[in-house]
């Protein structure tokens, strides 16, 4: 609905997405797992609204933080399988 | 210093919305929560691409109106006498109620299959909810599958956001389909939206009575390269790069239960239950749209208002309560049509992962009499989702009933729980 642009980082790599987009969707446009289940299996997001963790990543330091529940902010540091 | 409302309502989509909405209009002091950062919920949520419908666009504003507080991105953790513990991305806190409206709506049925753990096997709501926020969908072959009308509605947006949707299987048979066609000219305006549709998904198969039966990897063993679909035809295999499925709706009941709400049986699952003016077992606790039973989303506006009234004190038209059985009995005529048959619930083989976070296979579960036996044993439940996803597959399965829900309600920091009391 506009043009406007934000930028964060996933795994050190820069990733521009719009304004208003999920952090889920920005680490989406690299094709990348979002998590190794513990037998080791990549893992993307499941549910979209929050119900099945599978979308958890490392946000800014902060393990454990659903992408799919967060809007990307220019700046954010996401690093998967956090 | 104690915050406290006369009616505090959890979740903000379109009942929670209009609960709030009648409260404060009569004078009420009124806040609402939800643990998304836009209200809306999930039939309105916001879209980074398209604009809401006017029904939303309106929903949304009047519900939020000052002097009604809007308390975004607020997860409840626990709940202590007349206070819930909420926790937001930064803080915590105790907020105080006269009465409680839950409003806190439905999610996904997920099923396992073979495949399903697979990077590009989404949830059909799912899919929806990570398109409006923005999933590159542009060029991507999808296919919808499950059951319900909310594939049609997946399906719509995933096309908007240029998806290729290769085809829609539903596991109702076509008979039953066209019998719930001929019946909608009782919901006139459900008829509309059906044929509005319709148009919209002109072009895309629409399979009654097929059922995806695996989802296969590519070469590399971690993308989706096909799904094997099994339908009056016979077997096939269809290529695509995202697979949308579920199995329709259920009440998320996690507070409802964490309160003591009494409940009543939902098919393998649980709702709220609530009186004529959508009042639970509690003194103090109201409920309403997809908490009590799915209902969809006139139900959801219509019970949302009477328990908005009834929360504040006031006296509830029995227009609007005639209203709700016009739309309850719309839902019980989906739930027939769409109820799901025998061939979905045998999908997942012994070695299928049931449990997702602590990767348990359905196997692993046998010789276990209940959830909590077959928890100690093989830690199926116990992962980040709580059972949330498990839980809900093993009650449709037939193997557990649902466990108890217990605080945290969610993953917790350890500051919030540092608050352990609320302040009176």
């Amino acid at each position: 609905m506009n043009d406007a642009t934000v930028r964060i980082t996933v795994n050190g790599q820069p990733v521009e997405v719009a304004e208003g987009c999920s952090v889920a969707a920005a680490i989406a446009r690299l094709g990348v797992p979002f998590r190794r289940s513990v037998r080791g299996e990549p893992r993307q997001p499941l549910c979209g609204m929050g119900v099945c963790f599978e979308c958890r990543v490392c946000i800014d330091g902060v393990a454990g933080q659903r992408a799919c529940m967060l809007q990307a902010r220019t700046g954010m540091q996401v690093v998967t399988d956090g | 210093m104690a915050e406290r409302y006369d009616v505090l309502v959890v979740g903000a989509g379109p009942a929670g919305l209009a609960a709030a909405q009648a409260a404060a209009g009569q004078g009420a002091r009124v806040a609402v929560l939800d643990a998304q950062p836009r209200a809306g919920g999930q039939v309105w949520r916001h879209d980074v691409r398209h604009a809401p419908s006017a029904a939303a666009a309106r929903g949304i504003h009047d519900g939020l109106k000052p002097p009604i507080e809007w308390l975004a991105g607020t997860s409840v953790v626990a709940a202590q006498g007349d206070a819930l513990l909420v926790q937001t991305p930064q803080a915590a806190r105790w907020l105080h109620y006269g009465n409680l409206v839950l409003a806190t709506g439905a999610r996904e049925l997920l099923l396992p299959f073979p495949g399903w753990t697979l990077p590009g096997v989404v949830g059909a709501g799912a899919a929806q909810a990570l398109a409006k926020q923005g999933w590159p969908l542009a060029g991507k072959r999808v296919v919808v599958a499950g059951s319900g009308p909310l594939l049609l509605a997946a399906a719509t947006t995933l096309r908007a956001h240029g998806a290729h949707v290769v085809a829609i299987c539903e596991q109702a048979e076509a008979s039953a389909l066209r019998g719930f066609a001929a019946g909608l000219w009782r919901w006139p305006g459900k008829l509309l939206q059906a044929g509005r549709l319709r148009l919209q998904l002109a072009g895309v198969p629409y399979r009654g009575g097929t059922v995806v039966q695996r989802a296969l990897p590519a070469a590399d063993g971690c993308l989706l390269r096909a799904v094997g679909i099994a339908g009056p035809r016979g077997t096939e295999r269809l290529a695509c790069d995202m697979l949308a499925v579920g199995y329709g709706l259920i009440p998320n009941m996690e507070l409802a239960r964490l309160l003591g709400c009494a409940t009543q049986a939902f098919g393998a699952h649980a709702a709220v239950q609530v009186d004529a003016r959508q009042h639970t077992s509690l003194d103090h606790v109201y409920a309403a749209g997809e908490a009590c039973g799915i209902g969809g989303v006139d139900c959801a506006r219509i019970e949302g208002a009477i328990a908005g009234l009834a929360a504040a004190g006031a006296a509830v038209p029995a227009g609007l309560l005639r209203r709700r059985g016009h739309a309850r009995a719309f839902a019980a005529a989906l739930r027939r049509t769409f109820a799901l048959r025998p061939q979905v619930h045998a999908l997942a083989s012994a070695d299928t992962l049931v449990c997702r976070c602590e990767d348990v296979t359905l196997g692993m579960l046998d010789g276990h009499a209940d959830f909590r036996s077959a928890k100690l044993a093989t830690r199926c439940g116990m992962g980040a989702c709580q059972g949330r996803i498990c839980g809900a597959a093993l009650a449709e399965l037939g193997r557990f009933p649902h466990a108890g829900s217990r605080p945290p309600l969610f993953p917790a920091r350890l500051s919030t729980l540092a608050h352990a009391e609320p302040a009176s």
